[in-house]
């Protein structure tokens, strides 16, 4: 395919290992790949497999104590393993640039924008000072920044992480690199920044010829960019191949894993909502296992899977490291049992929770004595409903009020205005003491499964901590109902005596989870549950939910961003923009017939892990970024980014009208952009 | 910016007044009586005397008029007479307080100039002697007891080796300079006296090192600790894979945020170092405001403990006012939001 040029880049059985006091973490253990001049190269891989060294090694960015152990890497005849450090330093920024993963601290925050990027160019002397201002301008200007002479004087906090990440890909690209490494670039940011972000990456590559090496956990923004892929797992590469190749007939069962593990936006989900999820952790980087490192979780494992396959060619430009396959089988793609799903709305109920005109305004703290408190309108009149037995999805971008909204349904925060109705009753304005009671039965899971569990507790004290304050102990004491507990969401019952650190971020969503259930409540509001978590165990942790509420009747209000998820476990969904529903309909009917301009390009900016379906998509790009909830756009708040906006838009605020059965819209055209 | 600083220069009058009023009150509250203190045992016993001199220095008023004299003189600029010196309080401040701002000043700019490049180097060349050597003498600085460096000082530097001017300002036979700002390092020089220049200065070094030990070590380690947390930051790895040189890495983008805790640390060392020189002064006989604050507060001269307690509450609040506004100039997250 590449015959015809030399590669640039030649990484050939790479080992990179840390000493640690713990032992020697074997993070990269024989990495070998070529990239040639233009191509777009995919990393793949769930966390710790290696993937962010891999990278870091090529231009030796490594933290102690980190050492390149064997192996070569060669950057245009140069071998960059034994590169004296200035020469090493001359080509970095100049010759391979680098673009990590979270713009909000990849900046130096007392520098100005303009001085960092200016001096990414001076560094190495291509540009004189003012040259290099020119050229920074106009590199903004391309970055997509509307006001590139105004962002050169700004100060990093003020700009969004979508911003900060077009001035880091802005000095990426400052000097003309041969080669731009993206470690996961696009992981800090919403789907519709994501989509922008990643277009521009394309179009890069796409005019000036650089190569990029793009990392990331996620199939579908690989398939977006890449053309080719690598897979890594435990520290080597286990697949490789052109993406359109491995994703329709993945060669290695950790490739198939992953690309059944996650909800896709383009199939749909007849019946069966279970995922496709593989068992265990990876093995341990200090002690890898002799043999096929994925034999332990291979449901495809073989009596010759004790040795260690090779990355052995199979068929025309692709590569694997699995016996199975190299005897020439293929993977067939998982079975469901197709039991058709039933609507689990109930109609003519009574709704379990009910919201109307709610809102959440915050007082921000004032600039000065002599100015007024401004107001952030984080909820702005929501209404919904929640009915026994149903999930009902909550998704928009990062500050449109999710996560306000989740806490004042659950009157963690008093609400503003509007009213909160939880079966039949009033707890809008409802005392905590008078409300403790409806506590047992709401309860909330959080992002973060490391900050939300006291480390200082076992896991027993977590569990029957909750037992005791409603009173709930059982006559036998709470030891069997934690087990019973721990059961429930799949820990083993020796998990009791263990503390919250000793388990891995799935164990802990787990027991957040298990936590949660301890005073069997109905109704469970998880505010980004599986949001940290990898696509494998985000699964685990979707099947487990499913499973509990087909087991105990629960009720969910599900908040994500993940719309593939959202669909994938949600009855109906709710689409919120800046404190405010903008559409609201069953998850079937809303992604085949979405109305609202704003659910179409969430829609069209999810990358879909499928090349031709990618390239066939149209893309509703989104222009900017979600407005500041203190001053909202007059009218339909949507206004300022809809590309059908009209002048009716600004002066007339639309309302929530049904436009078919259970669905409702908010805008004036509503039809008007369509992605399907 | 201008906002900022106005609204920071009216927190900062509130903070002094406030000062003054919670002084006020403890100042009234301590037991101890001027009376006895001033007048002796046979006077105190007359009525009469003891009666006329309440009356003489207004302790017979009510507290609140008592504190209202004196906010009303405040604003003429009259702190009220000392009862142990006869005199103004504000003359007596106004004598004894040049001394004492030329020895912390010089004081704190040595643990300046020395602490921070010693920081800054230490965290750049880590684990390595120089930053084993920072450690030691920020070790040092931070915990040998003042008298004891003092006495060690006097000692090895006068009195051994004679290297050093003994204790007091100037030489004996040295003639003071005439007293324009009360500072000898800029009296001196601008009556062209250069001999009495490096007299003073001569004997500025002993007290200024003993003064500057603890707060040089503080600031040594704060630097370093402030770069070491710096370089680990994600903006410093960027700065490397931007290509940039290390002294630019270090300089450029570690120090500037390195320099905020020190800013922070710096300000509240030196408004110690302005109130805290008591023990210093009587060791080195330094005719300064910690003197006058030890002899005020034995004869429990009211007066002058409210006028001392008045200037040291500005002091501090004037060295945060500084900081807060080299903070905004340094970091643009506090001011430009
Ligand atoms: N400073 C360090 N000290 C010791 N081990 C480390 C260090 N940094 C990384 N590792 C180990 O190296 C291995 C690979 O890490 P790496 O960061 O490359 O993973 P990754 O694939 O990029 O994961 P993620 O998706 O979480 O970014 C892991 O086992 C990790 O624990
Ligand atoms: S070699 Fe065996 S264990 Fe390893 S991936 Fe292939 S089938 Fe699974
Ligand atoms: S009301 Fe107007 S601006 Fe708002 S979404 Fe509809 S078309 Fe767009
Ligand atoms: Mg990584």
């Amino acid at each position: 395919m590449h015959d015809a040029a030399e590669p640039i880049l030649r990484v050939e059985n790479l080992h990179t290992w840390f000493f640690t006091d713990g032992g020697v973490v074997r993070a990269v253990d024989g990495v070998s790949f070529t990239l040639h001049p233009g191509e777009t190269l995919g990393i793949v891989g769930e966390s710790g497999s290696g993937k962010s060294v891999t990278a870091k090694s090529i231009i030796r960015l490594l933290d102690e104590p980190a050492r390149i152990v064997e192996g070569t890497i060669s950057f245009r005849g140069r071998d960059m393993v034994h590169l004296s450090d200035e020469a090493l330093r001359e080509i970095r920024g100049a010759e391979i640039a680098m673009v990590f993963q979270d713009p909000m601290t990849s900046l130096n925050p007392v520098l100005r924008i303009g001085r960092q990027l200016v001096e990414t160019m001076t560094a190495h002397r291509r540009f004189g000072a003012k040259a290099a201002r020119e050229r920074g301008v106009t590199l903004l200007r391309r970055m997509g920044m509307a006001t590139p002479e105004r962002a050169m004087n700004g100060w990093p906090h003020r700009f969004s992480g979508g911003m900060r990440q077009r001035v880091m890909l802005a000095m990426g690209f400052a000097n003309e690199p041969t080669l731009l490494i993206a470690d996961e670039p696009t992981t800090a940011l919403d789907v519709t920044i994501q989509a922008q972000i990643l277009d521009l990456l394309r179009e890069l590559n796409a005019d000036l010829g650089t190569a990029v090496i793009l990392i990331s956990h996620d199939l579908g923004v690989i398939a977006d960019v890449c053309s080719r892929v690598l897979v890594m797992y435990a520290g080597e590469v286990v697949e490789e191949g052109a993406p359109e190749d491995l994703l329709s007939d993945p060669r290695h069962p950790y490739t198939w894993a992953l690309l059944h593990a996650a909800p896709r936006l383009d199939q749909a989900n007849d019946g069966d909502r279970r995922l496709t999820t593989i068992e265990g952790q990876p093995p341990d980087a200090r002690d890898w296992p002799a043999g096929c490192r994925f034999r332990a979780r291979c449901p495809f494992a073989v009596a010759k899977c004790v040795e260690h396959p090779d990355l052995l060619p199979i068929g025309e430009d692709r590569a694997a490291r699995c016996w199975v396959t190299q005897d020439g089988a293929t993977l067939r793609p998982p079975t469901h049992a197709r039991a058709v799903g039933e609507a689990r709305t109930a109609t003519g109920v009574q709704p379990l929770l009910e919201v109307r005109a709610l809102a959440k305004h915050f007082e921000l703290p004032r600039d000065s004595f002599l100015e007024p408190h401004r107001i952030l309108r984080a909820v702005d009149g929501v209404d919904f409903d929640v009915f026994p037995g149903e999930t009902v999805g909550l998704v928009g971008e990062s500050g449109c009020g999710k996560s306000t909204l989740a806490r004042v349904v659950m009157r963690l925060t008093e609400p503003t205005e509007g009213r909160i109705v939880f079966d039949g009753q009033d707890i809008t304005h409802m005392s905590q003491a008078a409300i403790r009671p409806l506590r047992r039965r709401m309860q909330m899971i959080f992002q973060d499964p490391y900050g939300s569990l006291n480390p200082r507790m076992m896991v027993g004290e977590i569990l029957s901590g909750p037992l005791r304050l409603h009173g709930l102990v059982p006559a036998g004491g709470a030891r069997e109902r934690v087990r019973e507990l721990l059961d429930l969401v799949g820990l083993p019952p020796a998990a009791a005596a263990r503390f919250p650190h000793e388990f891995s971020g799935g164990q802990r969503q787990r027991i957040s989870i298990a936590r949660a259930l301890a005073v069997e409540p109905g109704f469970i509001i998880g505010d980004e549950p599986i949001s940290a978590l990898d696509v494998n165990i985000q699964a685990q942790i979707i099947n487990l939910m499913i499973g509990l509420q087909e087991r105990l009747g629960l009720t969910y209000l599900f908040i994500a961003h993940d719309l593939a998820v959202v669909r994938h476990i949600s009855d109906r969904i709710v689409v919120l923009y800046l404190g405010r529903v903008v559409e609201t309909a069953p998850s079937q009917e809303l992604f085949a017939r979405p109305l609202h301009p704003y659910t179409n390009s969430l829609i069209s900016a999810v990358p879909v892990p499928d090349p031709h379906l990618a390239r066939r998509r149209r893309r509703i790009a989104l222009q900017g970024e979600v407005p500041n909830a203190v001053d909202p756009p007059s009218g339909c708040r949507f206004r300022t980014r809809c590309p059908a906006a009209a002048t009716r838009c600004a002066e007339e605020t639309p309302s929530l009208t049904q436009a078919a059965p259970g669905h409702f819209v908010a805008c004036h055209f509503p039809g008007s952009v369509t992605v399907v | 910016m201008l906002r900022y600083l106005a609204s920071r220069l009216c927190i900062a009058v509130l903070m002094v007044l406030l000062a003054t009023l919670v002084i006020f009150l403890i100042a009234n509250m301590v037991p101890g009586d001027p009376v006895l203190t001033q007048l002796g045992d046979i006077a105190a016993n007359n009525p009469d005397m003891v009666a006329a001199f309440r009356h003489r220095w207004g302790l017979d008023l009510p507290l609140w008029d008592r504190y209202w004299i004196f906010l009303t003189g405040l604003f003429h600029g009259d702190l009220g007479i000392s009862i142990g010196s006869q005199r103004p309080v504000l003359e007596d401040i106004a004598q004894y307080a040049p001394a004492t701002v030329e020895l912390s000043t010089i004081a704190f700019l040595l643990a300046l100039i020395v602490g921070l490049p010693l920081g800054v180097v230490a965290a750049m060349k880590r684990d390595t002697w120089i930053d084993h050597l920072a450690r030691s003498i920020s070790l040092v600085g931070v915990s040998a007891p003042t008298f004891w460096l003092a006495f060690v000082m006097l000692a090895v530097f006068y009195g051994a080796l004679e290297w050093a001017p003994g204790p007091g300002q100037i030489s004996a036979s040295t003639f003071p300079p005439p007293t324009i700002t009360g500072i000898m390092l800029i009296d001196a020089p601008l009556a062209g006296d250069w001999d009495t220049f490096w007299d003073a200065a001569a004997h500025l070094v002993l007290p200024s090192i003993v003064l500057a030990a603890s707060t040089l070590g503080l600031i040594t380690r704060t630097t370093r600790a402030a770069m070491l947390e710096a370089l680990s930051q994600d903006y410093i790895r960027v700065a490397r894979a931007k290509g940039l040189v290390r002294r630019s890495i270090m300089l450029g983008h570690a120090l500037p945020n390195a320099l905020l805790p020190v800013v922070t640390l710096g300000g509240l060392a030196y408004a110690q170092l302005l109130t805290g020189t008591v023990l210093t002064e009587s060791i080195f006989s330094w005719p300064g405001l910690g003197r006058y604050t030890f002899q005020s507060a034995v004869r429990l001269d009211f007066p002058a403990i409210m006028g001392i307690t008045l200037v040291v509450a500005a002091i501090y609040v004037l060295v945060n006012l500084l900081v807060d506004l080299s903070y905004a100039a340094l970091d643009p997250r506090v001011s430009r939001r």
